[in-house]
């Protein structure tokens, strides 16, 4: 029998407010041992309000081969931002 | 690895720029069985690190102190397991990691396979080891491969406490009794060579250091690591009234440096081997802890199973 | 850190008893589980029964601050904790019992975790704001102990056929020192009366329900042996305690009148 627990994500929101960020991982027979464990390992010093735990397994990355095709043509499109607009100096809240 | 130039160079160039590789980026073949190497070396020493001070936590002598070494070797435990996981992105299994060190193929730092004899290597421990440990540390936060790095900076954020904690049971013994300033001078005596010695081999005997310092694995050689560690403790050493056990011991004044005695490299190596004080002790109480901990692991992971059928009826 | 409330000599003397056997109890419970630093079945456990461990020695120490400031004799949580010996100690049985395997230790943890719980829970409402303050604190932590402790009951007992067997062990091994967890001496009849305390035959059912779900969860039988050890809460213990004691006090034995 495999007895290696499967591996979980660890994903942290460290206050109110804030986003959910990976933090690290680990293993855990199933998802609320998962919970209990990301609590103990991670949050020892009260680094968190909210946790969640995902099986490392059903996450799905963009591959690096493709990092230029997926993320480059974002690259002139200086549009986007608002630097790209003059206004005048002498104008406020806008 | 000349069958990809392309992505060979452009590793190169990433590296070259301190950007930083992550888990699904091309790498080296021999990169990456470097860096397994060194992390799961990393969380065994951090694992069977654990051993020598959990001697003492149901002998410390206060519940402060029983409090504050059992939230440290916990530490430990919490670090290994984060470097367990940054190995596992290379495509190592943890238990694979853990089947190698049992085995004996893995290696973990020598200075656990010294044995702790009294309360004041409990001290030592922290303020020398810890102390050794940070300074290797610390330059690991910017190393080259992402999730060590990151596992890296978590690290040495907890591990902030633990060396002061070393230095605080020191400063303690030293201004007690006679009798505890004895303890603590006769721990100093003996883990002085051997702390110096976990920086590992001198640079020109050291077959993984260029490589190593090329790919940004390691930003710092043994030997500069070392002197750096003298340099900041001996004042910490005179501050206690406590003596370095080395006769050669002296400030260079052209060098910038301490200047200190020849180190006992064949202890250094039969301790790597396998013959140090505690190195069979040790291995066995992490095997023992492993296998008698099996039915336990099965028994949880039946049970999800078991749940799982259940739930998908 | 503590003020003492005033009580009559007798009353006060039962309240110093009470509070040596809450810090007692947690101590031992948490040199107990701090044995498994290092060994536990994996990574992700030996971590979290430190976790637990570190819970219950903290709570110690403020129950024996609590017992220092009442006692007023000008002694330290240490005098409390390193210069008693066996017969001085008020802990439960149960919890000096060694580790066993870890089914043994989730065992003892959940039966001693079930009653914490209950007991705390009513102890926010003593009449004393002190011991208030540190049950409402500890509780917290108690319901963490018991879901963990419950969890792992379940899984072993309704795991493999192994851990199934181990766990009837435990549970042979254990059942006969649970019963002096809820049953009161005169300290808490005392206390009780006075509203210092919560009557402990009210927490039994409590207890009682709280086991029987988590057993029968745990596919595992309750033995039907009504005979129960106790003497733990008067200073009458197993022959284990001596030796815990002795290693724990040892450095605070050999070198008197020292600082730490």
């Amino acid at each position: 029998m495999d007895t290696q627990w499967p591996l979980w994500e660890v994903f942290i929101r460290s206050k109110q407010g804030l986003d959910h960020k990976h933090v690290g991982s680990l293993h855990a027979a199933d998802a609320q041992m998962a919970m209990e464990n990301a609590r103990d390992v991670y949050t020892r010093r009260r680094e968190g309000v909210s946790i969640w735990v995902v099986e490392s397994k059903h996450i799905h990355a963009s591959n690096p081969d493709e990092q230029e095709a997926f993320f480059d043509p974002a690259d002139d499109k200086a549009y986007r931002h608002p630097t790209f607009y003059e206004v005048p100096d002498s104008l406020t809240h806008i | 690895m000349v069958a990809h130039p392309d992505l060979q160079t452009q590793f190169d160039l990433r590296v070259a720029e301190d950007q930083r590789i992550e888990p699904k980026d091309w790498m080296p073949e021999p990169y990456r069985r470097t860096l397994v190497r060194q992390i799961s070396q990393h969380a065994h020493s951090e694992i069977v690190g654990m051993l020598p001070e959990g001697n003492w936590i149901t002998r410390a002598p206060s519940l402060r102190r029983k409090a504050v070494l059992l939230a440290k070797v916990q530490d430990e435990a919490g670090h290994g397991l984060y470097l367990y996981s940054a190995a596992e992105t290379l495509g190592t299994s943890r238990e694979q990691m853990i089947d190698d060190l049992h085995s004996g193929k893995a290696k973990y730092s020598s200075i656990f396979n010294y044995p702790t004899l009294s309360w004041a290597d409990m001290g030592v421990i922290g303020w020398l080891v810890d102390g050794a440990a940070i300074m290797n540390q610390v330059p690991l936060c910017r190393t080259s491969y992402g999730p060590y790095a990151r596992a890296m900076v978590r690290i040495c954020k907890e591990e902030s406490f633990h060396q002061r904690q070393g230095y605080e049971i020191m400063m303690t013994l030293a201004k007690g009794s006679e009798a505890q300033r004895a303890m603590a001078q006769d721990a100093l005596n003996r883990w002085w060579w051997p702390v110096l010695m976990m920086f590992g081999p001198k640079d020109d005997e050291s077959p993984n250091t260029a490589l190593s310092m090329q790919w940004k694995i390691k930003r710092f050689t043994n030997d500069e690591l070392r002197q750096k560690f003298v340099d900041a403790t001996v004042p910490q050493a005179e501050y206690l009234g406590l003596n370095i056990p080395d006769p050669d011991l002296k400030w260079n004044e052209t060098r910038g440096h301490y200047d200190f005695g020849p180190i006992n490299w064949d202890e250094f190596w039969e301790v790597v081997k396998g013959n140090g004080p505690c190195n069979r002790q040790r291995l066995e109480a992490r095997r023992k802890a492993h296998e008698e901990g099996a039915w336990v692991r099965e028994a949880a992971a039946a049970y999800a199973n078991k749940r799982k059928a259940k739930s998908e009826k | 850190m503590f003020e003492a409330n005033p009580y009559p000599e007798e009353v006060n003397a039962a309240l110093s008893d009470f509070l040596l056997r809450m810090a007692d109890t947690s101590l031992v419970l948490g040199h107990r589980l701090s044995e498994w630093c290092g060994h536990g079945p994996i990574l992700e456990q030996d971590i979290a029964m430190s976790n637990l461990a570190l819970d219950l020695i903290g709570q110690a120490r403020n129950w024996y601050q609590l017992a220092a400031v009442q006692l007023g004799q000008g002694q330290s949580e240490d005098d409390l904790a390193y210069l008693r010996d066996a017969g001085q100690y008020r802990n439960v049985l149960l919890v000096e019992l060694p580790n066993g395997d870890f089914g043994q230790t989730v065992l003892r943890q959940f039966f001693f975790d079930a009653y914490h719980y209950h007991y705390l829970k009513a102890l926010t409402e003593s009449g004393d704001e002190n011991v208030a303050n540190i049950a409402i604190k500890s509780l917290k932590e108690a319901t963490y102990h018991l879901k963990w402790s419950s969890e792992w009951v379940i899984r072993l007992g309704d795991g493999t056929e192994e851990s199934h067997r181990r766990m009837e062990n435990a549970l042979r091994e254990l059942w006969e020192f649970t019963g002096e967890l809820t049953t009161p001496n005169e300290t808490d009849q005392l206390l009780t009366i006075m509203g210092l305390t919560p009557d402990l035959n009210l927490i039994r059912p409590l207890w009682e329900q709280q086991v029987q779900v988590v057993l029968a969860e745990a596919t595992l039988e309750i033995p039907n042996r009504a005979w129960m050890q106790k003497g733990g809460k008067n200073g009458v213990h197993t022959e284990h305690l001596g030796f815990l004691l002795a290693e724990m006090q040892f450095l605070q034995r050999a070198y008197p009148n020292c600082e730490w």
